[in-house]
């Protein structure tokens, strides 16, 4: 029988072939952690006595949910893991640097890898043909200490799309879709596999937005081959010799294959309080929206705000609308400056955030109002998630967010 | 060990921003205070009225979300004696026996609001003694029930220097 991706992955990091459902001890490669989850990994380290890093080249530790800090007891946090890094030799990625999943995409995590953060958006690693999985502050500290997990290997949902996506319509659409298609439990345990002719000419940044959110569909992964556009991807952030094609085998076991025709798909909105809740936006025409937030390691890429800015360019955000930006990562932001992006969303009346996840994971940088709603190009519309319990969060493209900016109310980007 | 205590009953998807919730990002290096706040987006109630040893009962997917792990163990300092849900999210699932909280699968629609329990995990049923049935529940896979055994993940390591999970 022939092996998944995960299944090729982890038998290649433990000591022997390994199949869906078998539990193992796997080395891992990547190890981050982000300054919400970082102390408490830093301090079970200090309190078992084994405040080390394994392979401190690919340790990061990462300071972004708080970036820059805005209260006395997170900055003491980042202190903490300033000084864990220097003294274990691991990276830390400072405030300003962007969310920790865009960064470890662009830097250190490469195609075979196994990567476990303690974020459970580590799954945007999957992009690359990595299994990148999500796993708690302990979990981490020990990968980090010890360089090495254990795991139990998924059963695989082979994800097969087919079709070009319609004007107006993107691979956002499509993963909001597939998580209302199969629930927010619908994949609980498994690996979605991505796969089919509309995946093998996907760039890298639409890879990324459907590998962040497996998650939400409960998935311990969500991963693609790692094939030419791989390639170019590395190659395009100077790291093309780290490239490795990697395949499911073809007569790989899945538990359930899944078909989508994205030329079928239309925008689709989820509505509060759960990311499956989704309607398309045909149905949700009208919902006057008081913030509209364009960013996150789901939707905060150049080619997202470039997006954007198309649909802004001389026009205002509406007189009773916000517009909050978040370039996902330091890069992206210098880019979006360099090609005029940040000018035109800045014209149209938008404020820019410092890269980070701050407005996303409720933090700061754009707490809700009580009774106020939100369209947001994040993952995840949780009761309180925005930072207060009384808000409610909807979640769309950057192009539905970018038309409904203007409009004040949740409008169909096709319409333009 | 045998557990004792009265329901607490929450619906389907409860979340980890329920559990722990984002606004409360600056308490997370002070467990204690952000332990008075456990649950309060999904009850604002409970922290004050729950009492040591009771049980949290969930419906589906409970603790889907985030991976912070402050959200099983602000459940754990609370004093709650286990956490009864049909299914757990999986990242939540896997944090709470790092943290040497029990999380049980079985069916919760036999539970309702302050009814008494009564559990030995050893044992593999739940007592309702409210209702006089008894509850089955999955077991954990072994290496679970060890890592739980040694009061999480943390001290696992701890003690063997690396893990000893026989696999």
């Amino acid at each position: 029988m022939g092996q998944t991706l995960v299944e090729k992955i982890i038998s290649s990091h433990a000591e022997h072939d390994v199949k869906a459902g078998e539990i193992t001890i796997a080395k891992v490669d990547v190890c981050i952690t982000q300054d919400g989850t970082g102390p408490l990994a830093v301090r079970q380290l200090q309190k078992i006595g084994l405040e080390k890093a394994y392979n401190p080249k690919k340790t990061i530790l990462y300071l972004d949910h708080a970036a820059p800090s805005p209260r006395k007891e997170l900055s003491n946090d980042h202190m903490l893991l300033r000084n864990f890094a220097n003294k274990v030799g691991a990276h830390l990625s400072d405030i300003g640097e962007g969310v920790c999943h865009q960064i470890t995409v662009e830097k250190y995590l490469n195609p075979g890898e196994i990567h476990i953060g303690a974020d459970s958006h580590t799954c945007t690693g999957g992009a690359l043909g990595a299994f990148a999985t999500g796993m708690g502050s302990t979990d981490v500290a020990i990968g980090i200490a010890l360089g090495k997990t254990w795991l139990r290997v998924p059963e695989t949902f082979k994800i097969n799309i087919t079709g070009s996506f319609l004007k107006g319509v993107y691979a956002k659409d499509l993963i909001l879709y597939l998580i209302g298609l199969i629930g927010a439990d619908g994949a609980t345990y498994k690996s979605l596999e991505f796969c089919g002719p509309t995946v093998n000419s996907m760039e890298m940044t639409d890879r990324m937005t459907l590998s962040n959110m497996a998650v939400e569909a409960g998935a311990k992964c969500g991963i693609f081959p790692s094939d030419k556009i791989t390639k170019k991807y590395l190659e395009s952030v100077k790291r093309g010799d780290k490239w490795m094609p990697l395949q499911p085998d073809n007569d790989a076991l899945y538990e359930r294959v899944i078909n989508i025709d994205a030329s079928k798909l239309e925008p689709m909105i989820s509505h509060p309080h759960t990311v499956d809740n989704t309607k398309t936006v045909s149905q949700s025409i009208g919902i006057k929206i008081d913030q509209v937030f364009i960013g996150t390691c789901t939707n905060g890429r150049l080619k997202d705000l470039r997006i954007a800015a198309e649909i802004l360019k001389n026009k205002k955000v509406h007189a009773k609308t916000r517009l909050l930006i978040t370039p996902a990562s330091r890069q992206i932001f210098l880019d979006a400056v360099k090609q005029g992006i940040i000018e035109t969303l800045l014209k149209a009346g938008g404020t820019i955030n410092s890269p980070g996840c701050g407005a996303c994971v409720g933090v700061h940088q754009g707490i809700l109002g009580d009774g106020e709603n939100c369209l947001a190009t994040q993952n995840r519309n949780f009761k309180g998630r925005l930072g207060n319990v009384n808000g409610n969060i909807y979640l769309s493209s950057p192009a539905t967010a970018a038309i409904t900016a203007i409009k004040g109310k949740i409008s169909d980007p096709r319409k333009l | 060990m045998i557990l004792k205590g009265k329901a607490w009953v929450f619906g389907d998807n409860i979340s980890t921003d329920h559990i722990a919730p984002g606004r409360l990002f600056h308490l997370r290096s002070n467990l204690p205070e952000l332990t008075k706040h456990v649950l309060e987006d999904a009850d604002p109630d409970f922290a004050s009225n729950m009492s040591v040893n009771d049980f949290v009962v969930g419906g589906n997917n409970f603790g889907l979300g985030s991976s912070r792990e402050h959200a099983p163990t602000i459940i754990k300092l609370a004093g709650v004696s286990a956490v009864l849900a049909k299914t757990f999210a999986r990242i939540f699932f896997r944090n709470a026996i790092n943290v040497g909280l029990p999380v049980l699968i079985c069916d919760t629609d036999k539970i309702s609001q302050h009814h008494e329990l009564q559990t030995d995990l050893s044992t593999g049923i739940i007592k309702n003694l409210s209702t006089d049935q008894d509850i089955t529940f999955t077991p954990l896979p072994d290496i679970m029930i060890q890592i739980l055994n040694d009061k999480g993940l943390a001290s696992h390591i701890q003690k063997y220097g690396d893990f000893n999970l026989g696999i």
